[in-house]
């Protein structure tokens, strides 16, 4: 996997590597879409199905904040034994990591939903899923999108650990890296796997913008 | 209750007489009791109320009254504990609840218009949950807009928060109306306006209910509004205790307990004035003509009556001149011109209180009024006025006395 003649420029080592690094970033930005995506469908649910509860809410929020707490290489590690090693593991850490703000700001961006707004919903005869779908979700829509946002942000840097368990993206490159540092090319590769995260990052966040300004109605628009 | 504001509406069912559509529009609350867990007291305790259809009914009372618990119960926001409420001939508690709000207009204060929808959505939300089509949905909204006058073109399209307080408390009434529904409750809805917004709001809602008859209950705290607004109004204590039900007048004429008098005590006889409307008092009549008339014939009948003069209608029965027996002297045939102009005529369901400041400003002693279509009713003069308030107070001491010594 090291090439034999030593030690080259960064530049060298990117065109070298190109299709291997391209893939490995398309891995690695396809593995974050889809965690957020999941955890965002998820974390709506779980929003949802607790937000009217105090206790629940809090139930909630807690227990999601316990992922956090567990760092990221143990809980890693932690994944092998029931689900082996690759993609799977690295899937659902990733998921976990991302339940929380997702699940955080659904809560909050329901809680805020006036009050009033919701009787008149109810007053002029809406159900109970009308208000929901039409006037509560789409209210806290922005709050539970930057909820959304963060996550993504977390998947990425997160998402470099995973190739502790075998797991696809650009953490393979910043892993072998470090694991012959000194040796030819440690840094380029530690270097590229970094800037290539950093990279898909700003990419991820721009396209947040993009899609709130999309998915936002104009008359709550800041 | 003025003539001009129990008439049935416009296109009403006339076939079927108009007080039998009244009845099946009203509102009737039956020994409805509404308890909430832990309480002691309960919050509305056992009311028997009925809301004659088509007539604003306000309820009236300090916060903590449950007057608004009371009106909640009404499209069951609030569910009774025990008790029937019948709308428009239907036993509520028979119905879906969602179902019934379609067809009771609901309106709050700061008229709780959804941000992210624009004013056409807004507006169309019922009708849409009624699944009107698209273009039924579309003129409907224009129609709305029209009637709460604000201009389609310019308003469907904005969104609530580009709209002055005012304006989106209009739209609000609009959506209400939107599926055209028999009965309408109405939450303190001008509560947090500006007074000049919320004088003018009112008069529309009072120009609104003129056209439409819908059977409005309004929730208030304010005395000076209940008074504009109602055609009765039901003064409200602890527990919703029913402390007086009554017609404007009647509650400032004859209160019925300490606690109403202590309500609208203070200026009663200007508030008197604002109630009361020209058409409830007994005008003057004036011998009448028309152009075309004979001058003898007129002549003589000028001096049949008692004024010393008559009045000139157009062929449409609108008053036009003054006639006195001088401007006739010598004349033979048609009276045609002669004759000096009315001052504007006051119109019938103008209040005392316009009508009086109309003959302080003007020169003439004497004003024609006039009803529906500037059709002349009769003739007013500060006496006349004078007379009616007389009269009004001595009735309401009569019945005062009537109802102390039983």
């Amino acid at each position: 996997m090291i090439s034999p003649e030593g030690t080259v420029s960064f530049w060298e080592y990117l065109g070298s590597r190109r299709e291997r690094l391209v893939f490995e970033t398309w891995q690695h930005a396809s593995m974050v879409f889809q965690t957020v995506l999941v955890a965002l469908v998820l974390g709506v649910l779980i929003g949802v199905a607790v937000y009217r509860s105090a206790r629940l809410s809090a139930f909630a929020t807690s227990a999601a904040g316990v992922f956090f707490t567990v760092p990221s290489l143990a809980l890693l590690g932690l994944l092998i034994t029931p689900l082996g090693l690759g993609v799977a593991p690295s899937v659902v850490a990733l998921t976990l990591y991302s339940l929380l703000p997702i699940v955080r700001n659904t809560v909050v961006g329901l809680a805020g939903v006036d009050r009033t707004l919701v009787d008149a919903a109810r007053g002029i005869g809406m159900t109970r899923a009308a208000i929901l779908l039409r006037i509560e979700l789409p209210l806290a829509w922005p709050v539970i999108l930057t909820g959304a946002r963060v996550s993504t942000q977390l998947a990425m840097g997160i998402g470099a650990i995973a190739a502790y368990v075998n797991g696809p993206g650009l953490g393979e490159q910043i892993f072998s890296g470090l694991a012959r540092l000194g040796g030819a090319n440690a840094i380029n590769m530690t270097l590229a796997g970094t800037l290539g995260i950093v990279l898909l990052a700003l990419l991820f966040d721009g396209c947040f913008v993009l899609i709130g300004r999309l998915t936002t109605p104009r008359g709550i628009r800041v | 209750m003025s003539e001009a504001r129990s008439d049935p509406p416009p296109g009403g069912a006339t076939a079927a007489g108009p007080p039998a559509a009244d009845d099946s529009r009203g509102i009737e609350l039956i020994n409805v009791t509404k308890r909430y867990p832990g309480q002691r007291t309960p919050a509305v305790d056992d009311v028997t109320m009925t809301i004659p259809g088509g007539e604003i009914v306000v309820l009236l009372g300090p916060s903590g009254s449950g007057k608004t618990t009371m009106m909640r119960l009404i499209n069951r926001l609030i569910e009774p504990t025990s008790g029937k409420i019948i709308v428009a001939g239907r036993d509520t508690l028979g119905l879906n609840p969602t179902e019934l709000r379609r067809h009771i207009g609901y309106v709050i204060q700061n008229a709780g218009l959804f941000p992210h929808m624009t004013v056409a959505t807004n507006v169309g939300l019922v009708p849409q949950m009624l699944k009107w089509d698209r273009d039924r949905i579309a003129a409907r909204v224009d129609e709305l807009l029209e009637l709460v006058d604000m201009d389609p073109a310019t308003f469907r399209g904005r969104y609530p928060r580009e709209l002055s307080g005012g304006q989106q408390q209009r739209v609000g009434v609009a959506r209400a109306l939107a599926a055209d529904p028999p009965a309408m409750l109405m939450d303190e809805p001008f509560g947090a306006l500006d007074p000049i917004t919320r004088e003018h709001l009112q008069d529309s809602l009072l120009r609104l209910q003129e056209e439409l008859g819908k059977t409005i209950v309004f929730v208030t705290h304010d005395i000076d509004e209940a008074l504009k607004l109602g055609d009765r109004i039901a003064i409200l204590d602890e527990g919703s205790r029913i402390a007086q039900y009554a017609t404007p007048k009647e509650i400032l004429l004859d209160p019925a307990d300490a606690y109403v008098e202590q309500f609208v005590s203070g200026g009663q006889m200007m508030r008197l004035l604002q109630v009361s409307r020209v058409a409830d008092v007994p005008l003057q009549s004036v011998p009448e003509a028309a152009p075309r008339d004979d001058a003898a014939d007129v002549l003589a009948r000028i001096r049949a009556g008692k004024t010393g003069f008559g009045i000139v209608l157009d062929e449409r029965r609108r008053p036009v001149r003054w006639i006195h027996p001088e401007d006739l002297d010598g004349v033979t045939g048609p009276i045609g011109t002669r004759g000096m102009a009315t001052a504007t005529p006051i119109r019938a369901r103008s209040t005392l209180q316009q009508a009086l400041e109309r003959l302080i400003q003007i020169e003439h002693d004497w004003v024609p009024v006039v009803g529906p279509r500037d059709v002349y009713q009769g003739t007013v003069t500060l006496g006349t006025l004078q007379n009616a308030l007389r009269e009004m107070k001595d009735r309401g001491r009569v019945r005062r006395r009537g109802t102390a010594d039983a």
